[in-house]
């Protein structure tokens, strides 16, 4: 089976600065890793209505079986608590994460409890460090945090820094973990469950071998696995990165603009992976273990606010959901005013894809004069991105009321100062740049993470072109998907790689080499019984789906294959609530 | 050179190369990879990386007290591991850093010039040499 440090769980108590390594083969051996055991490891540690920001929420992090064992195996694992969401929070992210978790020797990392100051750890091999963080507990950008903690820690160059900004310091409900500056555990606020605890940074490192029972057979499965990456995705992604798809997106009117009031504008060509590339690229990037190499950075020059000919340049990363959040959902234009909204929500440590669904509703709500200047204190107007830097700002020092609530989400601002109808979050997360038909929206309404990626319903929409099955058809159609997909995070794989992940040929062969045998009908029970895990949490957790609080405008602007049937939708949630009861309790 | 870095501002620091070594070797993980591949201060600077240059007159095999280090013909040289008694001074004398250590085997990491990681290195960064060091044969 397993090698013995995969299955090694190591738990932190942050109130006690205390650690213990557990051997989990059980854990382990019955859900693969990832998603499979984290889910797990929440519903022992994290009791029935924990509250998100009380010592007793539990940060998990885990990683799978393969991970640094085959490319793009490249991700962790998040679980915890969601403050957003009040529910089960997933988040995952690459960068060096997961290679370095898993050289350090482990398969997951628990930590719980809360530190009396701000600290900061280190998890060298199996040594675990308590450091005092009060001296960089308030520093303005998160990227000089990750700058002084390289100064101090060992494995220069090849370990993974995890840290918040302001955003998690000041428990913004959207804020995000930043690790290794370009990538993040971005949605549903796992940065502000960090600073609920007093934890600034975590920085994890090490180097060990995994022995092999085969190595030939090794050899043999990665080579055919590298050949597979290298030949299909290597070149849409490595190119323009996942900017790829703005252009498509907006030729065929999926793609929400202006807080989803259009689905076309003359600023795509400008927000476009093309133009970017062509004229700010300035280096690409990979995780750990990945040949692809998606995560683009533009480096932008930008003149000194007060000395004449100085210049300064700032590295910039790019995605595709920035593009839209911060981009065509508030109406930006130039693509230079983009690059600065996405420059200060890094350092401030927010969620892109929460703050500019957040500043488009706010945006809203003043354009039609339901809350005004004397609560948003800056005259938001779609395109105008000077005026959403002072609004990232100011959801991060929450000045008053109005930005109080809104750093907890639209779901929560909606509530108190109306405007539901155009709030645009699904299950209180807010939404992905996807306007593509019924199947994304109920998509993520559905989905255990509320995530585009739970179950890819963009994907359906597109290849569906408008012919939808029944609502029940489509439904148990993205649960299937979704199950399918806890498989990859479970591995840990990137879903980049789903197409080759979810050839189960070879998932099964790579499991092989790790001494796991499991065939297609197991692996794909075993997806589905991860999936049942994951709701039952969230049904004990509180949640129930109802069509009522879909926001109404994602039947007011036309998706690419036509309007969205309100009905439609209705039956479709009536069936997977149905299912919810008898399937996935 | 033998294995030469041709385009280092091509690399993307996915130490595929690192991966290939140890892979080659029979095993997977970090810790017996003979090149590494470094952020330079940070991921927007780019990354640095260090693997053998095959001297012709190796100074890490001049350091080495038990002649563990057999100095090739062709450059570069080749560990005799039952020689090595473990005293690190090989990763001193290596100007351009480029022996890593074995913790798990205390024993230097060392080069044996099969060209692996170039061969695996998706982005072209790296070059396989195969004349290098051919005339002082
Ligand atoms: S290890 Fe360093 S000193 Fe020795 S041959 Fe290689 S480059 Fe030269
Ligand atoms: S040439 Fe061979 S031994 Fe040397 S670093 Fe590359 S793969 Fe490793
Ligand atoms: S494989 Fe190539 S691109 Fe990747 S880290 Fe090594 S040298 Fe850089």
């Amino acid at each position: 089976m397993f090698e013995d440090k995969f299955t090694r769980v190591l738990y932190i108590d942050l109130s006690k600065k205390s650690f213990a390594i557990k051997s989990r083969p059980d854990l382990f051996e019955k859900w693969l890793g990832g998603s499979g055991v984290g889910i797990q490891l929440l519903k022992e540690e994290c009791p029935k209505d924990t509250d998100p920001f009380s010592p007793e929420n539990t940060i998990i992090f885990a990683v799978g079986p393969i991970t640094s064992l085959y490319p793009l195996a490249s991700k962790t694992v998040a679980m915890f608590k969601s403050p957003l969401t009040g529910n089960l929070g997933e988040s995952h992210a690459g960068g060096r994460s997961a290679v370095s978790i898993m050289m350090a020797g482990y398969g997951a990392i628990v930590i719980k409890g809360k530190s009396d100051i701000p600290i900061y750890l280190s998890i060298f091999d199996n040594e675990v460090r308590f450091h005092d963080a009060r001296a960089i507990w308030g520093i303005k950008d998160a990227i000089t945090v990750g700058k002084i903690i390289r100064q101090r820690e060992t494995f220069s160059g090849q370990r993974s820094i995890m840290r918040i900004g302001r955003a998690g310091e000041n428990l913004v409900s959207f804020a995000s973990l930043n690790t290794e500056t370009y990538r993040h555990f971005g949605r549903l606020g796992l940065g502000a469950v960090f600073g609920s605890k007093n934890l600034k940074a975590l920085v994890i490192a090490g180097k060990r071998t995994i022995n092999l029972t085969d190595p030939k057979a090794y050899l043999r499965v990665y080579k055919n696995i590298l050949d597979e990456t290298t030949s299909s995705l290597m070149k849409k992604y490595h190119d323009l990165g996942t900017a790829v798809n703005v252009l498509p997106l907006h030729e065929i009117g999926g793609l929400p603009i202006e807080n989803l009031n259009k689905i076309s504008y003359e600023g795509a060509a400008e927000l476009s992976g093309e133009n970017l590339a062509q004229n700010y690229l300035g280096r690409r990037i990979a995780c750990t273990g990945c040949p692809v190499a998606c995560v683009h950075i533009a480096a932008f020059r930008d003149p000194h606010e007060e000395e004449k000919y100085f210049y300064k340049t700032s590295m910039i990363g790019y995605d595709y959901e920035p593009i839209y959040s911060l981009g065509t959902m508030l109406g930006i234009k130039d693509a230079k005013g983009f690059l600065k909204l996405m420059d200060r929500t890094e350092k401030l440590g927010l969620d892109a894809m929460s703050s500019g669904v957040a500043l488009a509703w706010a945006t809203e709500m003043l354009n039609k004069n339901i809350v005004t200047e004397s609560e948003t204190l800056v005259k938001f107007s779609f395109g105008d991105w000077e005026k959403y830097i002072e609004g990232l700002e100011n959801i991060v020092l929450m000045p008053n009321d109005f930005y109080k609530a809104l750093s907890r989400g639209t779901s929560y601002a909606s509530e108190i100062y109306g405007g539901k109808d155009f709030a645009l979050n699904f299950g209180k997360n807010e939404m992905p740049g996807y306007h593509t038909g019924a199947a994304t929206h109920l998509g993520w309404f559905l989905g255990a993470r509320h995530s585009h990626l739970d179950n890819a319903g963009y994907s359906m929409d597109q290849s569906l072109k408008g012919d939808y099955p029944e609502p029940e058809k489509l439904v148990d159609n993205l649960i299937e998907e979704e199950a399918n997909r806890q498989i990859l995070s479970s591995l840990v794989v990137c879903f980049f790689a789903r197409a080759i992940y979810l050839n189960f040929d070879n998932t099964i062969n790579c499991l092989k080499t790790v001494g796991i045998d499991l065939t297609k009908e197991e692996l794909k029970e075993l997806g589905m019984e991860i999936y049942r895990q994951k709701m039952s949490y969230k049904t004990q957790e509180g949640w129930l789906p109802s069509h009522l609080d879909l926001p109404k405008r994602i039947f007011e602007t036309p998706a690419p294959f036509g309007k969205i049937s309100e009905d439609y939708m209705k039956k479709a949630i009536d069936h997977f609530r149905d299912r919810l009861e008898k399937d996935f309790r | 050179m033998r294995i030469e870095i041709i385009d280092p501002d091509r690399c993307v620091g996915c130490e595929i190369c690192m991966l290939a070594c140890v892979r080659r070797q029979g095993f997977a993980g970090l810790a017996k990879s003979k090149i590494a591949v470094h952020s330079s201060g940070g991921m927007e600077k780019g990354f640095t990386v260090l693997v053998c240059r095959a001297c012709s007159d190796p100074p890490c095999a001049a350091v080495c007290p038990t002649n563990a280090l057999e100095v090739r013909k062709d450059g570069g040289v080749n560990l005799i591991s039952e020689k090595c008694i473990g005293c690190k001074n090989c990763v001193e004398a290596c100007t351009v850093n480029s022996i890593f250590w074995d913790n798990e085997a205390n024993k230097p990491n060392i080069c044996i010039y099969c060209g692996f990681c170039a061969m695996n290195c998706p982005h072209h960064v790296l070059y396989f040499n195969k004349e290098w060091g051919k005339e002082n044969v």
